[in-house]
């Protein structure tokens, strides 16, 4: 059983866009894919407390929240109801809001008060000052 | 999210890999349970079981021919109609059978039973063995055999469909933005609905029914006729005592030739001729049928080990096209099989049927004239208002009641009917309220198993138990109780019986009286809780008035709103704390990117600024250029990043399309130039945006001025509208709206210069700033403050307030600054104009 939603199954362009820091600083020991793997997608500053921030992992598009407690949270760049961008969205300690029709997803398991998703996440964690998400 | 778009996706469904197939093992003492169709009644008799404490008793596994979980079929109509949204009427997602442990085979039809070796027979080849076997298989939708219809291969003609379900329905939803006109074939409640929901996206309808009335099912002749009027006057044709003789086209549709030789063009035609039990399983399996599935009182058929409920059921020679009988025969089905009640019997159903058309209310139940001699008979009949009432009495019971047009009695007739409960001696007050309190008294009289709401079957006594249970509000009593959440008719209803049964002091919906859900406070409190403890910022606000200081996502861009209203300058900006049209100042699109509409006061624009537009549109490959219905230029499709840049070449303020604030002033060309013209309406309207333009606000604040009251510039319908009348006298109508709701707006004031115009609309404005709850128009406002009590406010200053009004106001005026301005230099926060969809070429929005 599966679901398609207008997020495209493989990216249909490869690689960053610019301005993404994604390529402009590489950790030591974080090169390329396979999947799995730590990738430093930018730097702290690049996410602003509450807000979201996309970014390339590998070929992978994360959303990174900073939420107003300071902690971190990823995950995939575009909605499972219909590909809406949720580095857009607002957050709360419990729940992401999507932009496009509000549905909400929930940080502890992704999954969504509304019926949708459920919303992939990643790890991510800070390390001296860089974001470091694993893919 | 457009239809088209949508279509493949699965209704309900889970994303890849996480389909949960619980393998049938040997081990497993349970009893094997079986349900083929995954429909209304499938899904709702496997709840029920469950409920039982079925899942100890048996192995449960549905097949269903549709891919998706288990949605509300009612509601296709308003799904149709764009009213609802899919995801809206998904009633049990694959997750839920997963969770309750529920194997569901969606997507797989079922052939045959082999009722020997008791196994059921699926299209993918595979046998699943069972103990018990239900049927609820349904209907379809039954296709007259006219010529045309159909293609060599049997399929039905391109843009030929029946209205049964989600895919039809997102075909058709899809088939709205490319066609123009529709024929609907059938004049019963489906093919109403049906009609009604394509012409409300702008089709041209033509309703083509074989019978001399319209819903010849439920109405007489003379009620039929009245609903023929109102159905015609929404702008539908209706052709009556009309067969389809053929249907033209070879490729796709393109009309329908009727018996009498006319001929009606369309491009989607729409088939809701009426439904057949869907019983070739049951044929196959060597079953007993009829129109249905015979069924005995406790819905056996003639193999002790099989049942049938819902629609493809025949029970005592009646088969049911509605889905409350469906409900009734899961219930008692799922009583006899979990042994709850082993002796449960169903003894048909008294059925009622509702139109869901906005516009044309019509609910009948039972018989719809008198049969007896004795029978009593009770008809008001107002063909001038669309208006017919009837009941038929037998007895002293209510047998068969028809309203048409005034709905208001329903609930109150549709208890007397279902219980045959007493009736009132003066019979006229069936049909109307004589004295007020009535519908009180009725719902006092109610006795506790009588039905509320018919589509989830809750009782009265279902919702006082969990009013009792300390459910203090409607809401809490609805998602309790799903009372209220099918087809929505009986709302009222519930929150009736609610209050009844909280004895009349019901917790006013506790969040409903709040600004935002996440702050316990009334707008009033909250301000003045802002001002007291000076908190300037949204996790200020949070900190200090939430319960436990936690924040709430949904809570912010309401907060901001305020705080901008309450702080002006002095607000301490958080960008979290807005949505993201305010953060980045444009509209976010479905792809996400964002419209882009330039401030072009009053709608007067100069060459200049169109070639400015022009150059900006080519240099961005902006995706479509539009002219808007608020007088503009929207540029659609714009990419987050390119957002500073366009602003910059353009040169011009924003337009402020996407904020909750104030938005536009639609003008006429006014006396400068129209011969009619009474006054400078074009000057007034520019002069007024330029002094309240972005001015946030509750919700949108639309205005417009016209010349005279000829109205060109629809002011009568804006939240200010102001309409010159001759000798420098303006008149000041607030409240009007032309959106989801239509209202004309109450004359305020007539005021004798363009000054007091712009004084008195800004002092509204703030009065509704501060006192309208978090999106309420002034449609809603005015007429829940009561105009009388504004106008004390407003003109003889009856509260003390206009002076700190105009101030408020001014304040806000004064701390207005272009965002576009700002934010084109410098970004407010790191990556404000960053893509979140870096893999995504944007646009995906349609170039035109
Ligand atoms: C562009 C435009 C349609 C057009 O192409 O003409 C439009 C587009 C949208 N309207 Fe509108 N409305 C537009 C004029 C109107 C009008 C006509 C008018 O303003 O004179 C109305 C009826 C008057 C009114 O405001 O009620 C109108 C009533 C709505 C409503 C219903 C509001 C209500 O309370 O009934 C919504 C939904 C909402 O706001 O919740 C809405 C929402 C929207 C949204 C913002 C949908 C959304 O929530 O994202 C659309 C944004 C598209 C975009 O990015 O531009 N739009 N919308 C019009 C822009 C006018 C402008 O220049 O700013
Ligand atoms: C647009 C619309 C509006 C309606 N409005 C109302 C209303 O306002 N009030 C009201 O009371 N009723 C209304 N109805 C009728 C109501 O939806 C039906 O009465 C109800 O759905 C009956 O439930 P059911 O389970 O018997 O049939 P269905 O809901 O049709 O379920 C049958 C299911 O069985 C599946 N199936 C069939 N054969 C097989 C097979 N061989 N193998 C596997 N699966 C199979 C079908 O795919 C279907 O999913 C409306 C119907 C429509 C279409
Ligand atoms: S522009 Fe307005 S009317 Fe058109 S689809 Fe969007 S919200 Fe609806
Ligand atoms: S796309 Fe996210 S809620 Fe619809």
């Amino acid at each position: 059983m599966s679901v398609s939603t207008r997020t495209p199954e493989a990216p249909t362009t490869p690689g960053t866009e610019t301005g993404t820091p994604a390529t402009g600083v590489a950790v030591p020991g974080t090169a390329a894919p396979p999947a799995g793997r730590a990738y430093t997608v930018g730097r702290a500053g690049d996410v602003p407390p509450g807000e979201g921030r996309a970014f390339v992992a590998g070929d992978v598009q994360v959303a990174v929240f900073r939420l107003r407690d300071g902690s971190l949270h990823a995950t995939q760049a575009a909605c499972p109801h219909a590909g809406g961008p949720l580095a857009d969205g607002q957050t709360d300690a419990d729940v992401l809001v999507c932009p496009l029709h509000l549905y909400a997803y929930r940080w502890s398991d992704g999954s969504s008060t509304g019926g949708a998703g459920p919303l992939q996440r990643y790890p991510v964690r800070e390390v001296d000052g860089l974001l470091v998400v694993d893919v | 999210m457009g239809p088209g778009v949508a279509d493949s996706r699965v209704l309900g469904g889970r994303p890849e890999g996480l389909t949960s197939i619980t393998l049938d093992d040997d081990l497993d003492p349970r009893a094997r349970l079986v349900v083929v169709g995954n429909g209304m009644a499938g899904a709702r008799f496997v709840e029920e079981v469950l409920e039982r404490g079925g899942g100890e008793q048996f192995r449960i596994t549905v097949f269903g021919d549709e891919p998706h979980g288990n949605y509300n079929r009612i509601m296709l109509s308003p799904v149709l109609a764009g009213e609802s949204h899919e995801d809206e009427i998904v009633l049990n997602s694959h997750d839920w059978y997963a969770d309750n442990g529920v194997t569901l085979r969606a997507g797989v039809r079922v052939e045959r039973l082999d009722t020997a070796a008791k196994l059921v027979h699926a299209a993918d080849g595979t046998g699943t063995p069972y103990d018990h076997l239900v049927l609820a298989t349904g209907s379809y939708s039954f296709i007259p055999p006219v010529n045309g219809v159909r293609r060599e291969d049997g399929d039905l003609l391109p843009g030929v469909y029946g209205f049964r379900t989600i895919d039809e329905t997102r075909e058709m939803l899809a088939a709205t933005s490319r066609c123009r006109k529709a024929v609907v074939m059938g004049g019963g409640l489906l093919g109403l609905e049906a009609a009604r929901a394509l012409q409300g996206h702008g089709m041209q309808v033509e309703l083509v029914h074989a019978m001399p009335h319209l819903m010849n099912a439920q109405l007489d002749a003379e009620a039929g006729a009245i609903l023929k009027k109102s159905v015609e006057s929404l702008g539908i044709g209706v052709h009556l005592d009309s067969l389809a003789s053929e249907v033209l086209g070879s490729e796709h549709v393109e009309g329908v030739l009727l018996e009498d030789g006319r001929r009606l063009d369309c491009d989607l035609l729409v088939v809701a001729a009426g439904v057949r039990p869907h019983t070739d399983v049951a044929v196959r399996s060597g079953l007993e049928v009829e129109r249905g599935i015979v069924v005995d009182d406790q819905l056996r058929t003639d193999d002790p080990d099989v049942y049938a409920i819902g629609e493809c059921a025949q029970h005592r020679g009646s088969v049911y096209g509605l889905v409350a009988p469906a409900w009734e025969h899961a219930t008692v089905l799922a009583d006899v099989l979990t042994g709850t009640d082993p002796t449960a019997e169903y003894l048909g159903s008294r059925t009622a049927t509702k139109l869901k058309v906005a516009g044309v209310d019509v609910a009948t139940m039972g018989v719809n004239s008198p049969e007896r001699d004795d029978d009593e008979f009770l008809v008001i009949s107002e063909p001038k208002r669309g208006v017919h009432m009837s009941v038929v009495i037998r007895d002293d019971r209510l047998v068969g009641a028809t309203l048409l047009g005034d709905t208001r009695k329903v609930a109150y007739l549709t208890q007397a009917f279902d219980r045959g409960s007493p009736l009132p001696e003066e019979r006229i007050r069936l049909l109307v309220d004589l004295t007020d309190g009535k519908e009180e008294v009725g719902v006092a009289d109610m006795p506790a198993d009588s039905q509320v709401c018919n589509c989830n079957g809750v009782t009265k006594g279902a919702i006082c138990g969990a009013v009792a249970d300390g459910c203090g509000s409607v809401g809490a009593v609805m998602d309790r109780t799903r009372a209220g959440k099918g087809c929505g008719s009986c709302t009222s209803l519930v929150k009736q019986v609610v209050e009844w049964a909280a004895d009349g002091d019901v917790a006013e919906d506790p969040a409903a009286s709040y600004y935002v859900p996440g702050i316990p406070l009334a707008k009033p409190a909250l301000m003045a809780a802002i001002r007291e403890q000076d908190l300037r910022s949204v996790s200020a606000v949070f900190a200090a008035l939430a319960p436990g200081g936690a924040e709430d996502a949904k809570s912010k861009m309401g907060l901001t709103s305020l705080l901008k209203t309450v702080w002006g300058v002095d607000l301490v900006p958080e960008k979290d704390g807005e949505f993201i049209n305010d953060r980045v100042h444009a509209n976010i699109q479905r792809d996400g990117t964002f419209s882009v509409v330039p401030q072009i006061k009053g709608g007067v624009t100069t060459p200049a600024q169109l070639k400015r537009i022009a150059e900006v549109a080519e240099k961005y490959e902006v995706p479509m250029v539009k002219i808007t219905g608020g007088q503009r230029l929207d540029l659609l499709g714009v990419r987050k990043e390119d957002l500073p840049a366009v602003w910059d070449d353009l040169g011009m303020p924003s337009g402020y399309a996407y904020g909750k604030s104030f938005r536009t002033v639609k003008t006429c060309v006014g006396s400068d130039f129209c011969r009619f013209g009474l006054g400078d309406s074009t000057q007034l309207g520019i002069d007024l945006e330029t002094r309240f333009q972005g001015i946030e606000s509750p919700a949108k604040m639309k205005l417009a001025v016209v010349g005279c009251p000829r109205n060109c510039a629809e002011a009568y319908v804006k939240d200010v509208g102001v309409v010159a009348i001759g000798n420098g006298r303006w008149e000041v109508y607030v409240g009007g709206a032309a959106g989801a709701s239509v209202r004309k707006g109450d004359l305020l004031a007539t005021v004798d210069s363009p000054e007091a115009v712009i004084e008195l609309t800004g002092r509204f404005l703030q009065y509704y700033r501060e006192n309208a709850n978090w999106l309420e128009r002034t449609y809603d406002f005015v007429p829940r403050v009561g105009l009388e009590r504004i106008r004390q406010v407003l003109l003889e200053d009856a509260e003390g307030i206009v002076a700190d009004l105009d101030a408020g106001m001014q304040a806000s005026i004064d701390a207005y600054r272009d965002p576009w301005g700002q934010d084109a230099r410098e970004p407010a926060t790191p990556g404000q104009f960053r893509s979140s969809l870096p893999l995504i070429p944007l646009p995906q929005v349609p170039v035109r």
